[in-house]
Order: structure tokens, then C-alpha cells, then sequence
């Protein structure tokens, strides 16, 4: 840094050779156009940090577009800080031209240097002034051409003062000398085309040598300047070079960060105050990390540059200076209060700087425009990342929970009718709550759909399109068949939605539908009593159907007690119960009756009233011993069920439905059997039950002991049916306590993580 | 609002004192000064949790006829001190806290510059505005 620091006067020198260079390229191609308007305070600027940052390919010029940016503020004015190192630029301005060619590496947005072969000393600042002046705020750059006269009223002096970038900058702030003044006025009034023809055969000859670099970022520097001078903060592309340079030297990747310690070195090469440097770090530290992106980066480069060149620090970062990443658009200048307010007002949150941030990441700085491309990119990695970020979050809301299936029950109910019903179940599950009137628990519907078990009833799929069509053929019993129908539609609503293959089988040993138990408590009962098909004929829980009286009974009282079965629900428990013990498995057929009778309206259930009527009382009777026995069992679960069924709960029904529809159909296909069997039903099978076994018996009988028997077979089937129902509707509202209960333990898991 | 904003360090040097009053200063600094002695106890007191779970907002230091003063301790033992003017009951804790909460963030703003040398008497503009904004508008 030191031997750095010696040379400085030397590179001081090369860069006002580089604003000659620039200067003449400049003259000679641009005419027209004002000298770059940071020409003068760039060249000092870059001079300055030319030296500083022992670059020495910063053109001076560098300095000049930045001063000519930054309108020189009053501190310009005040030459006693730069007096002294204006003159020592002086010097540095006749050793230019040996210096331009390694001044013309640098890239730089160097103003054009002004060329020591112009014989007015003024002449190369007459330039810049041009430009400054061309480009806009007259005051500014009257006060420009004035400084810059100044400083070459005071180049022209011989001086090896300190080069630093002072000296260049300096310059500026001189007052203007009388003669510059002249010049000034000159420059003032004319256009700066006007004084740059002037300039070009003087600058011509060495234009020719100084063409390189120069001319490029000059070209660049001017257009700029002349489209967006109106911002005095904005960043040229050769001053966005420059820095993007330096940032390499300190940080080879353009999207990473400087620490800031790095900078902190970096910047206190500037001998600027600690405090300025200070103050400077907290503007273009946009947020608060401590580190410095790429748009950091150049923000507080510029800062400094016009600091150097004796601007005064804003209170607020300037909105070119911003770190908009991203969009470079050429919305040139737009003002960006946003970005501003987010700016001052979020001093302390990153997130609330960079939201103000984000809409003007779409905003272009002014000087992006040309090097947008590539900056674009640095500083939407550097800067936006986190505003993008931000952005993606806000842009990824959290999916909504389309996973949230329509509360169908996934019942797999495989009859059509089921299906349909449980479509419309499932397009309106609660609607199909409130329309189904007999669906004594709507809310049942949709905790059906949510029953996974359900799924089982689908299962039951035999039994389920049986009786779907039975109960389709019982449209009286619309309600009941809706209600175990829509049950099953749900519950198929739901296995067509999500169709978690319902064990249909499983459930014919399921304990609540024992239409198969009917299989064996039929075989069961074929021999022994009451007692023994009982035990078999009732699901494993329940006692044998034999006890269907028993059942009966209590499944009534149960369902009177546990549910409040709708008075057809109850009507059947109390039919259904009855005819129940007609056979071994009569619960399943008392079920289904029940169910058939609570499907069919009232009229089966009345039927099967009457026509069990001394069913009943056979079967109360036989059943009252053994109610009081295994009435709790089985009757539990012959409540449920008939309750389930009774209330034919849409989803639960379906399920039940079905399995008690296979009881059914168990049952009717066990009818025959039973006929046949006669004799294996249980005692308690009612007369009609009994009936049937006589029929064989009796050969000549045959014929109206089969009629009679099938009649009550009808009967029972009706009763069973009725039955059935009523144990489904008491299945569904179990399966759908089961669900809403499962719910809450889901719901209530997270809380037990936490 | 405030009536005085102080900033200690953790060597219980101050980092920035404003008060409103721009006269009398004197008065709150010698406020301050002895309310660090009221936050050393209660830092002290609640030591034994290591100081993780100490609360950093300490709440009313010291009360006295004329204003109240509130402490509020950073992990890095840097004590902000707010005194409030006892006449403007109207100040919850909740914005005490947001206040100290704002101070702490700025503090944290200060302290990321690495031109800042910890230690240096903080002469933040950002610093200072915030501290404007809470303090007493009785300009």
C-alpha cells in the first residue's frame, strides 16, 4: 500500500491521462455529444481510487462521469479541501499522454481524459463540462465547467503534490479561475457540440492514439449520461465496470460477498473519515448483513466516489442506488420510493428491506440499461437471492390441501344404486345428510366417508347388491333403502373416490355381520336348540342366533336406550328382534328384515308386525330366557347394529348394509336351508321357522306347509330385513363414532408430538 | 416516549446517551449511571440459568418521582437504558419492550458496520434517527 501510495502521484497522472485519452476519443467522435459527465470528477474519482485500489487502469475519467453524475453539490463549492491536491493533478495532466496507453486498459467509464495535447488547459474540462452541462442541471454544470477550468487552470501548474484521488477530484471544486470562467460561460452557453469541434482538432491527434478503451466506455459514459443525467446517483456502466472490477479483486465470485472486514480494508483505501466510511456502510448495506453483494458493492463504491468528489453523503440510499437486482429494465429513472421507504424504513429487518426491495428488483436502474445483462444476473443473485427468495415463498403458497378428499365415504357399496346414491352422497355428502331424513345421523355420512372400515361393507359387495336390490325393489322404504342405499352410496362414493379396497369378505366374519355365523348357526341350529345355534349363529361377539329372540328383545330395548332410533328404526328393532330368534340366524335375518322393513315403509315393517306377531311371541317367549343370558352380547351388538340399521346412517349403513345383506342373503339362502332344515333351527325359531321344517315332514303337507312356510319365510325375511337395516343404521353410527374418534386422535396426535 | 436513551457497554462505559431535554443532561446521566447498578443485580440474579434463558428485557429498574427507568440487557452485556417520564403513565410494558426491541435491532445494525469499532462511542445516523424517533416529542 505504501509503495502503492508513492505512486500515486503517478497514477494521479495516469489517470488524467486517461481523461485526456477519454477526453480526445471523445472529442473527436462524439461531438455532439457532452463529454461524459463524470469526465472530470470520474477521472479524479478513479484517480483516487486508481491509486487507492492500485488500479492503475482506472481512467481517470472514471472520476469525471461521476461527478458529472452526482450534481456537484455545494461541498463542490468548497475547493479549500480540494485546493491543494487540485494542483497536484496538474502535473499528473502534462505526463498523461506517455500514461495513456496503460491507462486505456482499463475499461473504465473514463470521461475523456482530458488531453494535455490540448493547449487549453481548459479545453479537456471545457469537455467534460460540456457533457455535464449538455447533460443537464445547468447550475451543476456550470459549476463544473467552473471547477473543472479551475482544475486546469491549476493542472497546467506544475505540481507533484499528492496524487491522491483527492488532487483529481479537487479539481473540481476550485473556483473556477477567470479565464475559465470565460470558458465556462462558453461552455455554458454553447452547446457542447459547439465547443467540442473546437476541441477536436487539438484532440484529434490524439484521439487517434487514444481511441482503445476509452472510446469504448466513453461511448458508453455519454450516452448514459446524456439518457439518464437527471439522476446524479446513478451508476454509468464504465463507473459499474470499474466497481464490478474491484469487487473481482476482493470477491472473484460477482454473486458472492464481501465481508466486512474485506471491505472495510478495501474502503478505508479511500481515506475517507472512519465516520463517513461508516455512514456509507450503513446505506449500502442494504440489509444489515454485514457483507456487501455485488449492488452493495457499487453503491457504497459510488458512495465513496462521490464523496470523494465532495458530494455530500445522502441520508438516505439514493434510489440508483439501490440494490435493485434483477428486472434491468430501462425503466431508467424510475423513483423508487418503495425501495426508498423499505429502505429507511427497515433498517433493522432484512425481510422488510428486501420486500420494499422486491418491486424494485423490477425496476431498472437507469444505468443498467446498457451492462444490464450481466449485472442483472450479479445483483439478482447477490441482492435478490433473498428478496427472491422471499419471493418464491410468497409465490409457493403452501399447496392447497387438495389432499382434503371430499368427505366421501369410501364405501364400496357395489350395488349401482349404492353408487349412485353415494355419488350423490359424495357431491353433497351433506347434503345427502339433511335429504336423507331417515339418516338419523347426516354428520354420520360424512364421518362414513371418512371410515376406511366402510370400505370393509364394500366388500360386502354380494350382499350389498342384493339387498341393494331389494331395497331398490322396496321403494315404500325408499328411506330405508336411501338410508342404507346412500349409506352404501357413500361408502362407494368413497371407494370410488379413494378406493381402499374394502375387505368385502372379511367382513362376513366380521363380528357384526355374522351372515355367515348365520351359515354355521344355521348349521349350528340344525341340530340343537336355541342354545346352540345361538352360540354360532351370532357374530363371534354375539351370541348364536338362536338367541334372536333374545336378542331381539334386548336389541330393541338396546336400541331404545342407545340410540334414538327412529321410530320406524325402532318399530323394526321391534319386529326385527323378534323375528330374529325365528331362526339361528335370525338375528342376521331379523336384521335384515329390519332393514327390509325399515327400508320398505312401514308397510313390511307392519307386515312383518303382524305376520311375526306370534313369531314374536314365540320368540319372546323363547328368547326371554335367553335374552336375559346372551341378550347383553349379542343384543349389544344386534343393537348396534339395528341401530345402525334402524338409522340407516348413510356410510355406516352401507357397510352394514351389506354384510347384513349377506346375512340376508346367507339368510335367505339359508332359508331354503332352513326349510330344509327345519328341524336344525333353533327352537326359537319362530313358528314360521319352524313351520318350515315341518314342511318335509309332512309330505302331504308339503304344499301348504311350503306355502305356509314360504310365507313366512317372507315374512321373516321382512323382519329380518327390517332387522338388517336396523343393524346396519347402528353399525354406521358406531363406524362413524369409530371415525370421528379416529379424527380426533389424528387431530390430537400433533399435540401429543408437541 | 422517552425522556433518555442511553447505550452501556459491557465495560459499563457509554456508548450514546441522548436525552430530549438537551439542558440538564447532567441529571440523566447521573440517572443512568446509577440504574447500572440495578441492572448489574438483577443480571447477577438471574445468573443462575447461565444467562440463556435470562430475560433481556429487565423492566422497571427504579422508579422515582419524577420518571421511570427501564433496563434491558443484550447477551453481550450491553445494557440499554430508557428513562421515561413518570408523568406519561399512558407507556405500557409491551412498548417499553418494543422500544428496547428497536434499540437492540439498531444496536445489531451498528454493530454489523464493520467500520464500527466496538467500543466507539456510536455515531450511527440510522442509530441516531431511530433513538429520535422514540424519544419524547417535546422536540
Amino acid at each position: 500500500m505504501q509503495a502503492y501510495w508513492n505512486s500515486s502521484w503517478l497514477r494521479h497522472r495516469l489517470n488524467l491521462h486517461q481523461e485526456r485519452v477519454v477526453h480526445l476519443f471523445l472529442a473527436e467522435n462524439f461531438k455532439d455529444l457532452p463529454l461524459p459527465r463524470f469526465v472530470v470528477g470520474k477521472n479524479e474519482a478513479e484517480a483516487r481510487h486508481a491509486a487507492l485500489y492500485q488500479d492503475s487502469d482506472s481512467q481517470s475519467v472514471y472520476t469525471a462521469p461521476g461527478t458529472a453524475l452526482i450534481p456537484r453539490p455545494p461541498g463542490r463549492g468548497h475547493p479549500n479541501k480540494k485546493g491543494p491536491p487540485s494542483s497536484s493533478s496538474l502535473p499528473v495532466h502534462e505526463v498523461i499522454q506517455p500514461l495513456a496507453p496503460s491507462i486505456e486498459t482499463q475499461p473504465e467509464p473514463t470521461s475523456p481524459v482530458i488531453s494535455p495535447h490540448q493547449s487549453p488547459p481548459t479545453s479537456p474540462h471545457s469537455w467534460r463540462k460540456h457533457k455535464r452541462q449538455h447533460s443537464g442541471g445547468n447550475a451543476d454544470r456550470q459549476q463544473v465547467v467552473a471547477a473543472t477550468g479551475s482544475v486546469w487552470t491549476q493542472f497546467r501548474e506544475p505540481q507533484t503534490g499528492p496524487v491522491t484521488g483527492d488532487g483529481m477530484w479537487s479539481s473540481h471544486s476550485p473556483p473556477p479561475p477567470p479565464s475559465q470562467e470565460s470558458w465556462v460561460s462558453f461552455t455554458a452557453d454553447t452547446p457542447p457540440s459547439s465547443t467540442l469541434p473546437a476541441m477536436h482538432p487539438s484532440s484529434v491527434q490524439e484521439s487517434t492514439t487514444i481511441r482503445t478503451v476509452a472510446s469504448a466506455a466513453t461511448t458508453n459514459e455519454i450516452q448514459r449520461q446524456s439518457s439518464g443525467y437527471d439522476d446524479p446517483w446513478k451508476i454509468t456502466d464504465e463507473q459499474r465496470q470499474y466497481y464490478i472490477n474491484q469487487f473481482k479483486t476482493i470477491q472473484p465470485d460477482l454473486t458472492g460477498l464481501i465481508p466486512g472486514s474485506a471491505a472495510k480494508e478495501f474502503f478505508t483505501k479511500s481515506k475517507l473519515p472512519i465516520l463517513e466510511l461508516s455512514h456509507i456502510w450503513e446505506l449500502s448495506d442494504f440489509d444489515k448483513d454485514g457483507a456487501l453483494t455485488l449492488d452493495e458493492f457499487c453503491a457504497a463504491f459510488h458512495l465513496v466516489v462521490a464523496r470523494k468528489n465532495g458530494y455530500d453523503l445522502p441520508e438516505k440510499l439514493p434510489e440508483s442506488l439501490m440494490p435493485k437486482l434483477i428486472d434491468l429494465d430501462d425503466s431508467a429513472e424510475v423513483p423508487e420510493p418503495v425501495a426508498e421507504v423499505g429502505y429507511s424504513a427497515s433498517p433493522v429487518e432484512v425481510t422488510p428491506n428486501k420486500s420494499p426491495s422486491m418491486p424494485s428488483l423490477n425496476q431498472v436502474w437507469p444505468e443498467m440499461n446498457q451492462s444490464s445483462e450481466q449485472w442483472e444476473t450479479f445483483s439478482e443473485r447477490s441482492s435478490s437471492s433473498q428478496t427472491l427468495t422471499q419471493f418464491d415463498s410468497n409465490i409457493a403458497p403452501a399447496d392447497p390441501d387438495t389432499a382434503i378428499v371430499h368427505p366421501v365415504p369410501i364405501r364400496m357399496t357395489p350395488s349401482k344404486i349404492h353408487m349412485q346414491e353415494m355419488e350423490l352422497k359424495r357431491t353433497g355428502s351433506d347434503h345427502n345428510h339433511p335429504t336423507s331424513p331417515l339418516l338419523a345421523k347426516p354428520p354420520e355420512m360424512s364421518e362414513e366417508t371418512k371410515l376406511p372400515p366402510s370400505m370393509k361393507f364394500v366388500a360386502a359387495n354380494t350382499v350389498g347388491d342384493g339387498y341393494s336390490s331389494s331395497d331398490s325393489s322396496t321403494s315404500d322404504q325408499e328411506p330405508i333403502t336411501r338410508q342404507r342405499s346412500q349409506s352404501g352410496a357413500s361408502p362407494e362414493a368413497l371407494k370410488v373416490v379413494a378406493p381402499p379396497p374394502p375387505p368385502p369378505r372379511p367382513q362376513q366374519s366380521h363380528s357384526r355381520s355374522s351372515s355367515l355365523d348365520m351359515n354355521r348357526t344355521f348349521a349350528a341350529t340344525s341340530a340343537p336348540g336355541q342354545p346352540q345355534p345361538s352360540t354360532t349363529a351370532f357374530p363371534p361377539a354375539v351370541p348364536p342366533r338362536p338367541l334372536p329372540t333374545q336378542t331381539s328383545v334386548p336389541l330393541t330395548g338396546h336400541r331404545v336406550d342407545s340410540e334414538g332410533v327412529p321410530a320406524g328404526g325402532a318399530v323394526l328393532t321391534t319386529t326385527s328382534p323378534q323375528q330374529i330368534p325365528q331362526q339361528p340366524n335370525f338375528a342376521d335375518f331379523s336384521q335384515f328384515q329390519a332393514f327390509a322393513a325399515s327400508e320398505q315403509p312401514s308397510s313390511l315393517p307392519e307386515i312383518d308386525k303382524h305376520s311375526e306377531a306370534g313369531q314374536v311371541e314365540k320368540m319372546s317367549e323363547g328368547a326371554g330366557p335367553l335374552r336375559t343370558v346372551k341378550s347383553d352380547g349379542p343384543a349389544d351388538e344386534r343393537t348396534s347394529a339395528i341401530v345402525n340399521s334402524a338409522k340407516g346412517s348413510s356410510g355406516p349403513l352401507a357397510p352394514p348394509p351389506k354384510p347384513v345383506r349377506r346375512r340376508l342373503k346367507s339368510e335367505d339362502e339359508l332359508r331354503p336351508e332352513d326349510e330344509q332344515l327345519g328341524p336344525q333351527k333353533a327352537s326359537a325359531i319362530p313358528a314360521p321357522l319352524t313351520a318350515q321344517p315341518s314342511i318335509p315332514r309332512s309330505v302331504g303337507k308339503d304344499k301348504k306347509a311350503i306355502q305356509a312356510s314360504i310365507r313366512r319365510n317372507k315374512e321373516t325375511n321382512t323382519v329380518l330385513a327390517r332387522l338388517n337395516s336396523e343393524l346396519q343404521q347402528q353399525l354406521k353410527d358406531l363406524l362413524e363414532e369409530r371415525i370421528s374418534l379416529e379424527v380426533q386422535l389424528e387431530q390430537l396426535r400433533p399435540f401429543s408430538h408437541l | 416516549m422517552a425522556v433518555c436513551i442511553a447505550v452501556i457497554a459491557k465495560e459499563n462505559y457509554p456508548l450514546y446517551i441522548r436525552s430530549v431535554p438537551s439542558q440538564n443532561e447532567l441529571k440523566f446521566h447521573y440517572t443512568v449511571h446509577t440504574s447500572l447498578d440495578v441492572v448489574e443485580e438483577k443480571v447477577s440474579a438471574v445468573g443462575k440459568s447461565l444467562g440463556d434463558q435470562r430475560e433481556l428485557y429487565l423492566g422497571l429498574l427504579y422508579p422515582t418521582e419524577d420518571y421511570k427507568v427501564y433496563g434491558y440487557v443484550t447477551n453481550s452485556k450491553v445494557k440499554f437504558v430508557i428513562v421515561v417520564d413518570s408523568s406519561n403513565t399512558s407507556l405500557r410494558d409491551n412498548e417499553i419492550r418494543s422500544m428496547f426491541r428497536k434499540l437492540h435491532n439498531s444496536f445489531t445494525d451498528v454493530m454489523c458496520n464493520p467500520f464500527y469499532n466496538p467500543g466507539d462511542p456510536i455515531q450511527s445516523k440510522a442509530f441516531n434517527g431511530i433513538v429520535s424517533g422514540m424519544m419524547v416529542q417535546t422536540g
